[in-house]
Order: C-alpha cells, then structure tokens, then sequence
C-alpha cells in the first residue's frame, strides 16, 4: 500500500491544524475588529452627543452661540427634502422598473437601459451634485431650492428603488398572471389588480431603504447649494434650506468643542432616524412575508 | 391487434361506453376548427400539421405521453402562448368560423369567451368573493352590487361549490383545500360567460375524491359548454369524454368517439398507447 | 379603454427612458463646463501640472495635486478594506455557523449604512487623536486617520461581495479538497479563492471606485490644502474634498475657478466610470465559468 506514516507527514499536518486553527482566530479577530470599530463610533458619538440632545436643541434654530444652537432648521429641511425626493423618484422609480420587468422585451434597448442603470447605481455621489448644479440650478432654473435638491437626490437613489422593485415584481409567481390573462384581463388590469398588490411590500420595504440612504446625503446637497448656515425652516419647495447631515458637517469644522458636541447630537438623531427608517422597512418585510401568499 | 391486449382495452371501452348520448362521430358544425396548425418556439417546431375539428357542447380530451404538445396546443386555443416569446403560429384556428389568428383580433375579447383551468390552482391571494368578482369586474360585467353578487352566486352554484362556501365568501381563498380551489378556478372562469372552456389537467393535483367531484362537475357542464380537457389519465379520458384526440411527438395521430379510441383504434400507435405500452 | 392602456405603456417606457436622459445629463452638464475649462487651461497643463492653486492671483491649474491625495486615502483605505474584508468573508463563508453569520452579516450592514459625515466626524475627533497620542509627526488633519476610517467602511462591501462569489463556487471543489486530506484553510486559500477570483478581484475593484468617489470623511478630516506628497501623516486634499470646498465659498458661477470643479469632476466620473466597468465585465467573466 501507501508508505508508512513517517514523522515528516504527521508534524506537517500537526502543523496544518495548527495554522488552520490560528487562521480561524485571526479572521475571527478581524471580524471583530470591525464590529469593535462600530461600537466605538456609536460610543463616542453617544458619550459627546447625548448631553446635549433636548426638547430645545430639537427645536431651536441655528446660532453662533453653541449652546443655543439647535437643529430645527436642518431637521426640517431634512424631512421635508425627504419627501419631496420619495414623492418624485417613487413613481418613476416604479414606473421604470415595471416598464422593464412586464414590458420590456429582451430587446438591444432594454438592456441598454438596464446596464445604464446599474452605473447609475455605482457613481459617486457628488457626481450627482454636480449634475444638479448644473441641470436643476442653472439650467431649469430652480436656483438653490429644495426642489433642486430633492430632483438631485431623486436622481441619486432612483438606481435603488429601480432595482429593488423589480426583484419585488419579479418573486410574484408566474401563476397569478397566467390565471388573470386567462380571464381575459389587459397587461394593465393584470399588472395593477395582481402584480402590484403582491409586490407592494417588497416595493415600500425598497423605496424605505433608498430613502434612509439619501437622508444620510451630504456631498450632493452642497453642491447644488444647500447653505450651511440657514436660521429658518423651509416654508416652499423654492426655498432655500440645509440639512441635518450639512448642518453637522458644519459644526465638526468649527475649532470649538462645544459645537462638537452640537455635532455628536446631531448625529444622534440622524442615526435615531435611520433606526427608525431601516426597522420600518424590516417590520414591513418580516409582516408582509408571514402573511403572504402561501 | 393482439389477444394480450384484450383486457385493458375491454376495461376502458366499458367505462368509455357507459354514456349514451355520445354523437354518433365527430362530424356536423364544428365549435373549434383547426387546420394544419404547426406551433414553433423559436426554432423548434412543437406541432406539426395539425387539423381538428371539436364539436360544441360535448367534452373533448387530449392525449398522450407527456411532451407531445397537447397543452401547447390548448394554450394555443385561447393564445395564452402568445406570452412567451419567441413563440409562432403557422395554419388556422377557427372558433365560430373566426380566424383567432388574424391580425386585428381582440385577444382580450377571446379570453374572456375561451376560459381556462390550469393543472396547478391558482387563486389569486384574495377573498373568494374577489377571485370571481375580479374577471367580472375587468370585463365591465360587474353591474351593482346586487347583480355583482347574483352573479358570484351563479358561478359558484355551477361549479358546486356554493354551499361550502356560502357563509366565509370574504375568506381568503387560499385557505380552501386543494379540490376547492380548483373549483373556485372553474368558477371564476365560468363567471365571465365563456363559450368554451379549456381544462389543463385540471384534477392532476388533486386527490382521487376531488378528482372525482371535478369530472361530476365537467359531465354537468357540457350541457352548457364545450369543454376541451388535456389529461395524461387515460381513464380519466374514458371516463369523461365524449371525443379523444391522441398526441404523439407533436402530430395528432388519431381523433375519435371516445369509445372508438379505447375499444378499437385504428392506429397502431394508438393503441399500442391506450394499452400502457409505452407512455 | 384602449387608449388609456397604450398611454399607460408609453408613461412607463417614458419613465424608463429617464435613466438614460440622467447619464446623458451628467455627460452633457461635466462635458460642456469641463471644454469651457479647457478653453482656458492647456490639458498638458491640467493633467500633469504639479500645483494646484487655482484661486490665487496667479493660479495654477495642475490638478496631480488632488490625484495624489485621492490616491494616498484610497491606498490606505484599500490597506485596511482589503485584506479584512476578505479574511472576513472567508470566514463567513467558510467557517462561520449559520447562527453566527445570522448575526454578523446585519451588523455588516449597519457599518455599510452609517452616514459618512459620522464617519467624518469619527476620523477627526476619534482616531486621529488616537493616533496622535503614539504616532510622532501626526498633524490634525492628514490622510491616514480618513484611510482607516475609510477602509473601515468599505469593508462590509468588499466581505459581501467576496462572499458571494464564494459562494459560488461549487461544493465539488471544496469536497475534492477535503477528501485529499486537506484542511479548511487550506481548501479556503488554495481551492476557494483562487475559485472565485474574478469576482472577488471584481470586489476589489468596485472598493476602488467607492473610495476614490468618496467625498465626506475627507472633506472632514483629511484637509483643504492640496499637497503632493506620500507622507500619510500630512493634511492633503482629495478631488472630491475640493469640489465641496469650492461649493461652500462664494465662487460665482460661469468663472473659471468655478468651471474648475467640472474639470476635476469629469477626472473623478471617468475614473470611476472605468473602475466600474472593469468590475462589471470582471463579474460578467465569472458568471460565465461556473454557468
């Protein structure tokens, strides 16, 4: 048979288990390594933050003053930019992804679309900033708004909501529509009275997702022109406005620790926010799944 | 034909023989007329040739081994198969002496009076009442409520189901058993008036006292539709219709009385299939 | 009842032609400043012109200022995403438990969504402190502290995606591993990535592009001074860096220092246009060998 087990094979493979084991703990270690670079993050941002964070600084405007300083201004700004931006990328977002998904044939022009779209996807924000300044500001006219900003933003995640409606448009079973064509219904009927319900959940858990990414925007923003320095909220979509991660970003400049603090708060609601948006999407999803189509 | 094969075929015939008001041959005005229809996906041909002519009011089976395109060429019969791409149509298909075919042809207008019943039930995720009240609805058949709701009651009276679900009619429709589904799929395509109904292996998924209830309720409905119905169950096929067209390899070998078909078809192929020789 | 469906048909194909109008926009807005620029300043000049000054009385246009800091943070980043998002997915991939993937992977999410003006605020008044207090020579704003926290946020993106290539690779190969004797690390290092490498080079790659595109954390910490040079511990400036300082000032629009932004814009998009097209094709590749 095979030559003897020597002492040469059985220490290499003593010493294969020793590095494999060794391997194992060091990829643990990294794991977490990052996991530890989170929480620190969250503990720094908490330990700075949360003395700070009260009904007034909530509610109170910008200052030079750093303990008056509040976020109402931004927080505002912040929603109502918000959405503006669902209120237009949503509809087209769907659209689109419909169009593609029913619609489109395996045609030269639909995958041009597609591929486009997964670029779109890839390009860096301030890109998109750049595009607003360019589009939205001078060339439409509609000067450093919200409505300039909330276009720019629709742009940006209108990648996100394309992609995540079609995955849910495509988990609807074949069966539904074959069953409603059967009767004699139209592509439409078919799509709005069946396609759509299905896929509902799947859709908003998307277009919550897209939203909770563009919350958390700051490049695009003040490059299309959002002020840093804005004592008012918003009253129109043509108003000029700020945001609560510029708002932020304009208090970590500042050599002052008191308005670091300022900034740490900040970035307790914003975060607060995203919590809050990504859990909606998660209940969203884990509901609508147990009670879905069986 | 050989003396072995005597008992099968003795046992079909029987079963096949049973009914006596089956047309003497498949002659007369036919409902669907078919003529050298050939069916391409893509480059592929699936059928070839196929002519037929499926008289109204009596129940037609489709069969043969399974790929020999009978459901292709029922899906052909209400173009559900103009949803795949790639697919052709070569020949004619005439139902009412209307080419289905022709450019120009409301297909929407053709669903509605040619039904279909799928192998696998497919309820959509909505209350009993929705489920038949949506073909309805898309068809503009709706009317008030009142009437809306007559006409529910109508469907499910004519596919049996009316008394067992009469008092949960807002109940999810997915919470019914398998054979009750299927029922609920007969329903909500007999709500919207159809001529004609097609029927993919309707009771392939069901257990036998289903299956059972499901051909009780086609031999009811011939009287008022013709009923084109695949099935891979020879004695399903005797048991229920009146007329038989074999497929083998996507050609229609021979299309027959029922009773012919299982007691003395004229194609060896034929019988060497409803003898269990191969298939 | 027609009419209303073809005009439902045509809205939706209108909504998907949107897509391409935006790529469009962004060529035709980065396109038209960017020529209008070049009107003014050489390309010779622009591209390999070592000083960037643009808004002095005598400015100068050379832009390999901004390249050089876009390049140092993103090689650090890429020091730090790198080889820990891949260790990372190896394990997940290969060692972890269901239960402890289950609990990992979200977490990884959470560090993907994180803002980056937390991550900003994190590198400038967290690790650079921490760094200064045993690095000598650290000044407050630099390179590498943004690197680090940079890598620390491209890292759950590089371990997704390496490990859904590896996963990919068929179970056979890592059985055909095993029943030679070999041992986890082994199959995983010699069987599994080797398997999956183009798409974990795809990984790679796209990292790149998110770093290179990555404009907040540097804004923050990293600096506004442009300055060519290796020295990780020296404040720098990235492209991105200056495009938002320019946009927070008061540069009027149609001058040149505006039209400047433009410029530097159109290097970033084509850059990482072409690293993204790399990546895609690479994972196109892939796809294909395990079809």
């Amino acid at each position: 048979m095979s030559e003897p087990a020597g002492s040469a094979t059985s220490s290499h493979t003593a010493w294969r288990r020793r590095a494999d084991v060794a391997f194992q703990a060091l990829a643990l270690l990294i794991l977490l390594l990052a996991l530890a670079a989170l929480g620190a993050l969250i503990w720094d941002v908490l330990a700075d933050g949360t003395g700070r964070l009260s009904w007034d600084f909530l509610t109170s405007f910008s200052s030079r003053r750093a303990e008056r300083a509040g976020i109402w201004h931004a927080l505002t700004g912040s929603i109502f930019v918000i959405a503006l931006t669902a209120a237009i990328a949503v509809p087209i977002g769907i659209g689109t992804a419909i169009h593609l998904e029913e619609y489109g044939s395996r045609n030269l022009v639909s995958r041009i679309i597609e591929i486009n779209i997964t670029n779109l996807a890839s390009v860096p924000s301030i890109i998109y900033g750049l595009l607003g300044l360019g589009l939205f500001v001078r060339t439409l006219g509609m000067g450093r708004s919200v409505l300039a900003g909330a276009s720019t933003l629709a742009l940006l995640v209108l990648p996100v909501v394309i992609l995540s409606t079609r995955e849910a448009l495509r988990a609807v079973p074949g069966s539904l529509r074959e069953g409603s064509y059967a009767l004699g219904a139209t592509k439409w009927q078919t799509i709005w009275h069946q396609v759509l319900p299905v896929a509902l959940p799947g859709i908003l858990t998307g277009f919550i997702l897209a939203l909770s990414r563009a919350i958390g925007e700051t490049a695009p923003l003040i490059t299309i022109g959002a002020v840093t320095f804005v004592s008012f909220a918003p009253d129109s979509i043509w108003s000029p406005f700020t945001v609560l991660p510029i708002q932020v970003f304009d208090w970590v400049r500042r050599p002052q620790p008191e308005f670091h603090d300022n900034a740490a708060a900040g970035i307790v609601v914003l975060l607060g926010l995203l919590l809050s948006m990504n859990a909606a999407a998660i209940w969203l999803r884990d509901r609508f799944q147990t009670r879905g189509l069986r | 034909m050989s003396s072995a094969a005597r008992p099968p075929l003795a046992s079909l015939g029987h079963l096949a023989a049973r009914r006596s008001d089956t047309p003497e041959a498949p002659e007369g005005t036919p409902k669907i007329d078919v003529e050298s229809m050939s069916f391409y996906y893509g480059d592929k041909r699936a059928l070839h040739d196929i002519s037929v002519r499926i008289r109204p009011n009596v129940v037609t089976a489709f069969i043969g081994p399974s790929g020999c395109g009978k459901s292709t060429f029922l899906r052909s019969l209400n173009r559900m198969n103009d949803i795949i791409q790639g697919t052709r149509v070569e020949g004619r298909i005439r139902i009412d002496n209307v080419d289905i075919y022709k450019p120009g042809l409301d297909v929407v207008q053709l669903r509605r009076r040619v039904g279909m019943v799928f192998q696998k039930s497919n309820p959509f995720p909505k209350s009993i009442f929705e489920n038949i009240a949506y073909g309805l609805r898309i068809n503009g058949m709706a009317g008030s409520s009142s009437e809306l709701a007559g006409r529910v009651e109508e469907s499910l009276k004519q596919a049996a189901l009316w008394d067992e679900v009469k008092d949960r009619l807002h109940e999810s429709a997915l919470a019914m058993s398998g054979g009750q589904q299927q029922r609920l799929c007969i329903a909500r395509a007999l709500a919207v008036r159809p001529d004609i109904l097609l029927m993919d292996e309707p009771a392939s998924a069901l257990d036998p006292i289903a299956t059972q209830r499901i051909e009780e309720l086609i031999y009811d409905l011939k009287k008022t539709y013709t009923i084109v119905i695949v099935t891979h169950n020879m004695q399903q096929a005797a048991r229920v219709s009146d007329h038989t067209a074999f497929f083998w390899l996507g050609r229609l070998v021979e299309f027959d009385r029922t009773e012919k078909i299982f007691t003395a078809p004229a194609e060896k192929l034929t019988e060497d299939y409803v003898t269990g020789r191969f298939g | 009842m027609r009419r209303f469906e073809f005009l439902i048909e045509w809205g939706l194909a209108g909504c998907a032609l949107l897509s391409i109008g935006t790529t469009v926009s962004i060529i035709a807005v980065l396109a038209i400043e960017t020529f209008a620029f070049l009107r003014e300043v050489p390309v010779a000049d622009f591209l390999f012109g070592t000083e960037w000054t643009p808004l002095f009385a005598n400015p100068s246009f050379g832009v390999l200022p901004l390249v050089a800091g876009t390049v140092l943070v993103s090689a650090i980043a890429m020091l730090v995403a790198l080889p820990m998002g891949l260790l990372s997915a190896v394990y997940l991939s290969e060692y972890a438990s269901p239960r402890l993937r289950r609990i990992v992977k979200p977490v990884l999410e959470i560090l993907a969504g994180v803002p980056t003006v937390v991550y900003g605020y994190f590198a400038l008044l967290f690790i650079t402190p921490f760094l200064q207090s045993f690095v000598p020579g650290m000044r407050t704003f630099n390179a590498l502290g943004p690197g680090i926290v940079m890598g620390i946020m491209i890292l759950p993106l590089v371990s997704s995606l390496s490990e859904d290539a590896m996963q990919s690779v068929p179970q056979g190969l890592r059985e055909g591993s095993y029943a030679l004797g070999a041992t986890r690390m082994q199959t995983s290092l010699r069987v599994v990535v080797p398997g999956a490498f183009s798409g974990i080079t795809a990984a790679f790659i796209l990292a790149v592009s998110r770093a290179v595109g990555e404009t907040m954390i540097v804004a923050i910490a990293a600096g506004q001074q442009p300055n060519l040079t290796a020295n990780p511990l020296e404040p720098i400036e990235t492209m991105t860096a200056y495009i938002v300082q320019i946009s927070l000032g008061d540069t009027p629009q149609g001058t040149l220092e505006y039209r400047t932004i433009f410029a530097v814009g159109t290097l970033l998009f084509i850059g990482t246009f072409g690293l993204n097209l790399a990546s895609a094709w690479l994972r196109e590749r892939y796809r294909e060998e395990y079809a």
